[in-house]
């Protein structure tokens, strides 16, 4: 009981398998209490399994599952002081507004007045005081969001779950919703765990990210260390945009290896986290965007560290974001941000370049036969 | 223009036959029905415009005892057909597994392969006294004597709860498929129980299917002519049977056009309290279901 004020939810060595597909594979986590912790994965890496779990609807073939401290295991998914927003919402259609947050309220044996107080307080609090008596299909995708949202906070529950709640959304709206689920967290106070797959969205709201893969977790941390430190190969390249050759080890010369790739390029790396590597391992070599240089060539010789040179093939321009696709000798196509002003000195397709980054931001990791 | 013109020619024709349908066999029919039920008989041959027909059914209470009891043994029969089949449109629409949901389909279909008739004469080979159930019993024990179980209400109501099943199942199956399970799921999360998550959020989702249900259900029931004959015998007191020997037995044809105007009239009241009960409109009903 000493952990339960510190931790919402706990989960322990949990797994599931549905005849011979391990669906989630010895999971473990620990989410203190108030925080926004996501689960991102690729589509069928075990999210939905793992919150079912946790929600009751699946029980786990193995592993404890703690909320507050108290193992649920046993208990149905009525009486677990977990709420769910399921990813179509699941909205009661033959109910009103009010009706649809006043449920489970009603479940719970809370009296009439206080019902009335309650949803009242809530539909102010997600800023929609007036929609108590319009029906669902009256409601903008946005706002039955919030409604389900809603509906599970009014319940005061230990830890809200949502499974992919903004996937139905059009994109302009994500975007406002997710700023707006951040703020929602905020005020509630309350434990979300969010499930994505879209690492834009864990990024920008979560205070802590797990990144899932095949059933397990691969890594978890916030999402400047899942960005910046990422632990396995896969997740440096499912968390953000990255460079991506495969290559082999030449020499170790920690904490660098010097690696050639199968392209031919031979680049200095920084092993990644807990990676030990010996001469000839195979790899898998990850440069972000953001940190290979473009330059004009200009005859000037370029400072150590990585480098090649190639042609510019297109730019990709997107604001504040444009990237500029270059095509190395050995034909390879390699990524790098740059800054577009719409002046003369912006690169233009056809020239050379040299493309540069440093050694420290090249990630290498030894290549696993399931990344995705 | 042309193209308007085109359209209306392809409507007119796509809706003729549909129309010619209806027309002669259900708009003259009912005319001519009309016609006849405000004959009054007021000697041999000679006839009269009045509502004799009409006035003879109140006063002779058998008439109306009948047209209630057949009114009343519906109902039940549309209680029963429900409550027993919501549970097995559930397990085909909720619980059953993509494949052995088209087998279990079937298997409700098989009744309706057979006729009327040969589907009666089951029950009474089964049913009778010398029949498989009275022999069954005595050959193991239970009772000394043969039983006849033919000829008494329960027995025509668990007939005609056995043959019109299925048309509660159909809709109740179609509106239950359209149903989101996690619809079902956020209602176990919010802290409803069983007994909750049926009362106030399948069978207000099922409602439609339901009503369309009773209402079929409730029509055959009350209109079905066979089974009420052969397993309840001569005391079934059904009120199509009345219908019959009006027409047949009496060949009063004007007193059964009557009469058949009343079932109509009574059949289609029931229906329209039932759904001023549950809150539903008939286009809302067909048109979810
Ligand atoms: N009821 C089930 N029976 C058998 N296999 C299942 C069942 N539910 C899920 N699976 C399998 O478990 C794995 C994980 O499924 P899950 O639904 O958890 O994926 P997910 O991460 O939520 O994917 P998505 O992002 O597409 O929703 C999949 O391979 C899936 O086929
Ligand atoms: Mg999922």
């Amino acid at each position: 009981m000493t952990a339960s004020s510190e931790f919402d939810l706990e989960c322990e060595a949990v797994s599931k398998s549905f005849g011979p597909v391990r669906a989630v594979d010895e999971v473990s986590v620990k989410i203190p209490s108030g925080s926004f912790f996501s689960i991102l994965g690729p589509s069928g890496c075990g999210k939905t399994t793992l919150m079912r779990m946790i929600a009751g609807f699946e029980d786990p073939s193995s592993g404890d599952i703690r909320i507050k401290g108290r193992s649920v295991v046993d208990v149905p998914p009525n009486k677990r002081n977990v709420k769910m927003v399921f990813q179509h919402l699941a909205l009661f259609p033959m109910m009103n507004v009010y009706e649809n947050i006043a449920y489970g309220l009603r479940c719970n044996g809370v009296g009439k007045a206080e019902i009335g107080r309650r949803v009242t307080d809530v539909l102010e609090r997600i800023a929609l005081p007036d929609v108590g008596e319009r029906q669902i299909h009256q409601l903008s995708g946005g706002q039955k969001q919030r409604i389900a949202i809603a509906r599970c906070m009014v319940l005061d529950p230990d830890v809200l779950l949502l499974d992919e709640p903004l996937g139905a959304l059009d994109l302009k709206l994500r975007e406002a919703m997710k700023i707006e689920l951040k703020l929602l967290q905020h005020q509630f106070n309350t434990t979300f765990v969010y499930i994505t797959h879209d690492q834009s969205e864990a990024l920008v709201m979560s205070d802590r990210v797990a990144v899932m893969n095949n059933g397990r977790f691969e890594q978890i941390g916030t999402p400047q260390e899942l960005y910046h430190r990422p632990a396995s190969a896969f997740v440096a390249g499912f968390v953000g945009d990255a460079n991506r050759w495969s290559g082999r080890v030449v020499e170790v010369s920690n904490p660098h290896a010097r690696i050639e790739t199968s392209a031919g390029l031979s680049a200095l790396c920084a092993l990644g986290n807990g990676q030990k590597l010996r001469p000839g391992d195979r790899v898998e070599v990850f440069v972000r965007p953001e940190f290979i240089r473009a330059e004009r060539l200009n005859g000037a010789p370029t400072p150590d560290g990585n480098g090649l040179t190639g042609t510019v093939d297109s730019l990709l321009f997107n604001g504040a974001n444009s990237r500029v696709l270059v095509r190395s000798k050995n034909a390879e196509l390699i990524e790098a941000d740059v800054t577009l002003t719409g002046g003369a000195d912006d690169l233009k397709p056809g020239e050379a370049v040299r493309l540069s980054w440093s050694p420290e931001q090249a990630k290498c990791f030894a290549a696993e036969a399931a990344t995705a | 223009m042309r193209q308007s013109d085109f359209r209306r020619l392809s409507l007119i024709l796509l809706f003729a036959p549909f129309a010619l349908w209806i027309l002669l066999l259900i708009v003259l029919p009912h005319i001519g029905m009309g016609v006849l039920a405000l004959r009054e008989k007021v000697a041999p041959r000679v006839y009269e415009f009045g509502f004799g027909n009409f006035l003879e059914f109140m006063h002779e209470p058998i008439y109306w005892n009948t047209l209630i009891r057949t009114g009343s043994m519906s109902l039940l029969v549309t209680a029963l057909a429900l409550l027993i089949g919501f549970p097995i449109a559930y397990y085909i629409a909720k619980i059953a597994g993509p494949r052995s949901r088209g087998a279990l389909f079937l298997v409700c279909l098989i009744p309706l392969w057979v006729s009327d008739l040969i589907r009666a004469f089951g029950w009474i080979l089964l049913l009778r006294e010398t029949g498989v159930i009275s022999s069954a019993l005595q050959a193991a024990g239970l009772i000394d004597a043969p039983v006849e179980l033919l000829y008494n209400d329960a027995t025509v109501v668990i007939g005609l709860v056995y043959t019109v099943i299925l048309f509660m199942i159909v809709p109740l199956v179609s509106t239950l498929d359209g149903m989101d399970n996690a619809m079902i799921e956020a209602g176990y999360n919010l802290g409803g129980n069983g007994f909750t998550v049926l009362r106030r959020i399948i069978i207000p989702y099922a409602m439609p299917g339901i009503v369309a249900g009773c209402i079929i259900v409730f029509m055959l029931t009350a209109g079905s002519y066979l089974t009420p004959i052969l397993l309840g015998g001569k005391y079934s007191s059904w009120f199509t049977e009345t219908i019959y020997q009006q027409f047949i037995t009496r060949y009063n044809w004007e007193g059964g056009a009557a009469f058949g105007f009343l079932l109509l009239a009574f059949t289609s009241a029931v229906v329209w309290i039932g759904l001023k009960l549950s809150r539903q409109t008939l286009a809302g009903t067909v048109a979810k279901s």
